[in-house]
């Protein structure tokens, strides 16, 4: 691609995540079909080989998600989509990741659930999943675009983070963002900033638990590296009763997130130091947030809003100034209340409304988010 | 290198300070001892060339940790998903995977389908000891009907499964079973399948004493590499045998050899093709 100056196009979402995948340095992409987040593939299918990447459809998600780890366990940044049932049958693979260090992204296309719920219609239903769908203790990281410009963003941004602190992150998106054709602008790909992980030099030894994050050596480069999803030492050496190592080991893979959020953590905020009503919104609900902030604006209600970029790790600092400076926060969401708990137990005495729509794909509009501003002010 | 100025030593491919955990009389020293002079009969001093992936159970963990190479030591039932990219990735290795018959057949048997559909470049060895092993003694997909085990205490109702014979029909390039009492023969078994492309499967009927033999009523682990040996059956003859006259018998040798088109020789043609049109 030739793009000096940038390039102004006019994408898909589902184009737009695999237009960055590629940029981002993808080059193995395993999937199993699934409404809706069969574009991807598709994409991926027709594009990958041409930058000599390999694409597999695999026989179930177990598979994808597995070829996936495996993929990167050879030094090649790998990605799979996926949506709400695909999702389900990952979260086994998925905890296998955090435990290995597996840097991978996943994608995850949200329609509405449970059980196969309604195939082609968007939700926000596998929020918390994304945080807590796989046993045991980990830190996730999801990322949360809102615009087919921010899902390009977002999936370069996965990558980066997937590789600096060795772990899966998912986009978590939604149908109709992929869905969306909306303007997009590559910037000039060298003003891309492009993370590759940290390598063992000849000789190294740890390679797993350091809350600094360990070096990942790549199969095949004589590093003798044993890889387990049991709890192991820092050179993946198996210990599977021994308290102290599993600590030890848990502890250093937790806070290699948890001790870097300002790297990790971003939102959009507006009016979060001074306002009378508070909005805590993400992914494609956010959209109806600008125009619903700018009426009630002209109203004489002065409302302020944190739009979660990152979703996991929650974005508690941002959220709880909100908190601070608010009378009460309303947060929609296309579910029946997820990230509404954790604004909630963040938000000390400000009460902390949710507005929900599940069902048909349909959105929260502008006007409904209005309404209950209005309502809430009254 | 000539080969009479190699002595085979197992130091060269084991970790150093660990030591396998198995039980005493245990099947699986017998198979990796096999697996690891075939290497070195190939002559490969050491195990850069390789890349090892298995799943969960005992059977798991021959390769993962104890060989002094690259392992992957996946989920339960999921090593073959995972040996597939590895092998697409780093066509130059050995990719060869280890399992129990639960791990491979049993939670992990679509992958083991799809991988001998597609002929995937790995070579998978199943120590098929009959049982769950590591979860100290369930029925699995290959107990013998009328078996007793923890789960079924009246005697295994279900027909097992010939996965050797499905590896075969499903399309792979290889496909033998041997058993621990046929150390020789499988050597030769490993030899042959390290050197070949394409999906290569070898079952390797192995005694597990403590969660099999005492139950299925075996005084000790001699008892049992007596029965696997009186009652191996080679494959030409077993094809001339009756289905009741086979049913307590463990067929032997080689149920498929053949070179069909490979996953590797596939997905490299289509980057071939999609580069030189992009
Ligand atoms: C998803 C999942 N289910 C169940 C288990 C428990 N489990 C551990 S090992 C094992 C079976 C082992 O049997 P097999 O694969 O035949 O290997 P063996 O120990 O007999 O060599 C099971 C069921 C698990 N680890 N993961
Ligand atoms: S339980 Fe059986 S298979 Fe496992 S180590 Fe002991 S004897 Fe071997």
């Amino acid at each position: 691609m030739d793009n000096k100056n940038g390039t102004r196009t006019f994408l898909q979402g589902s184009e737009a995540c695999v237009e960055a995948a590629l940029i981002a340095g993808c080059r193995f992409f395993a999937g199993y079909p699934i409404s809706p987040a069969n574009e991807i593939a598709e994409h991926m299918a027709a594009h990958l080989p041409k930058v000599g990447g390999i694409f597999l459809q695999m026989e179930d998600e177990l598979a994808s998600i597995g070829a996936v780890v495996g993929a990167s366990w050879c030094g090649v940044k790998a990605m799979t989509a996926t949506s709400g049932p695909g999702f389900s049958l990952m979260q086994e693979t998925i905890g296998w990741a955090f435990m290995t260090e597996t840097p991978c992204v996943i994608v995850d296309v949200q329609r509405v659930g449970p059980g196969t719920g309604q195939a082609t219609k968007c939700a926000q239903g596998d929020v918390m999943q994304a945080r807590w769908g796989t046993h045991g203790d980990y830190t996730a990281v999801s990322l949360c675009p809102n615009s087919v410009q921010e899902v390009f963003e977002l999936t370069i941004r996965a990558f980066n983070l997937a590789e600096k602190y060795r772990t899966p992150v998912t986009l978590l998106t939604d149908e109709t963002t992929v869905h969306l054709r909306e303007h997009l602008v590559i910037p000039p790909l060298e003003s891309i900033e492009i993370v590759n992980r940290k390598k063992p030099k000849a000789g190294e030894q740890v390679f797993f638990g350091l809350e600094s994050v360990a070096p990942m050596p790549s199969i095949g480069e004589g590093f003798n590296v044993a890889v387990t999803g049991s709890t192991h030492d820092e050179k993946g050496v198996r210990f599977t009763a021994d308290p102290v190592t599993h600590r030890r080991m848990i502890e250093a893979i937790n806070n290699k997130i948890r001790k870097n959020l300002d790297d990790i953590v971003q939102v959009e905020s507006y009016n979060i130091e001074d306002c009378k009503v508070g909005i805590v919104a993400y992914g494609i609900t956010s959209r109806a947030i600008y125009e619903a902030v700018e009426e009630a604006e002209k109203r004489g209600v002065k409302v302020g809003y944190v739009r979660l970029k990152t979703l996991w790790p929650f974005p508690e600092k941002p959220v709880q100034k909100l908190a601070e400076n608010s009378e009460k926060i309303i947060v929609p969401e296309m579910n029946l209340g997820q990230i509404v708990n954790e604004v909630k137990r963040v938000a000390g005495y400000t009460e902390v409304v949710p507005l929900n729509k599940i069902g048909g794909g349909e959105l929260i509009t502008p006007e409904e988010i209005l309404e209950k501003i209005l309502k809430e002010t009254k | 290198m000539r080969m009479g100025e190699r002595t085979f030593s197992t130091t060269n491919y084991l970790r150093p300070g660990l030591r396998f955990p198995f039980c005493p009389g245990c099947g699986l020293y017998a198979l990796s001892d096999a697996f690891l002079r075939a290497v070195f009969e190939l002559g490969y001093d050491d195990f850069r060339k390789f890349c090892f992936v298995s799943g969960i159970g005992c059977s798991s963990w021959i390769p993962s940790p104890y060989y002094l190479a690259d392992s992957v030591h996946t989920l339960h039932g999921r090593s073959i998903p995972v040996a597939t990219s590895i092998k697409l990735l780093r066509p130059d290795l050995h990719v060869v995977v280890f399992g129990g018959d639960g791990d491979v057949v049993g939670i992990g048997m679509g992958h083991f389908v799809h991988a001998a559909r597609r002929n995937t470049d790995i070579l998978v060895i199943m120590g098929n000891n009959m049982i769950y092993g590591m979860t100290g003694g369930q029925v699995a997909p290959t107990t013998p009907l009328k078996t007793r085990t923890t789960t079924t205490p009246y005697g295994s109702f279900e027909h097992p499964l010939d996965a050797a014979k499905l590896a075969a029909v499903a399309g792979a390039n290889y496909s033998a079973r041997w058993t621990t009492a046929h150390q020789k023969e499988l050597r030769e078994c490993f030899k042959k399948a390290l050197q070949m492309d394409g999906f290569r499967f070898v079952e390797v009927v192995t005694q597990c004493p403590t969660a099999y033999g005492r139950r299925a009523g075996f005084k000790n682990v001699g008892e049992m590499l007596k029965w696997f040996k009186e009652n191996a059956v080679p494959v030409a003859e077993a094809e001339k045998m009756g289905k009741g006259e086979l049913e307590s018998k463990i067929v032997v040798g080689e149920f498929i050899q053949r070179r069909r088109l490979t996953l590797v020789e596939s997905v490299y043609a289509v980057l071939r093709e999609a580069q030189k049109n992009a």
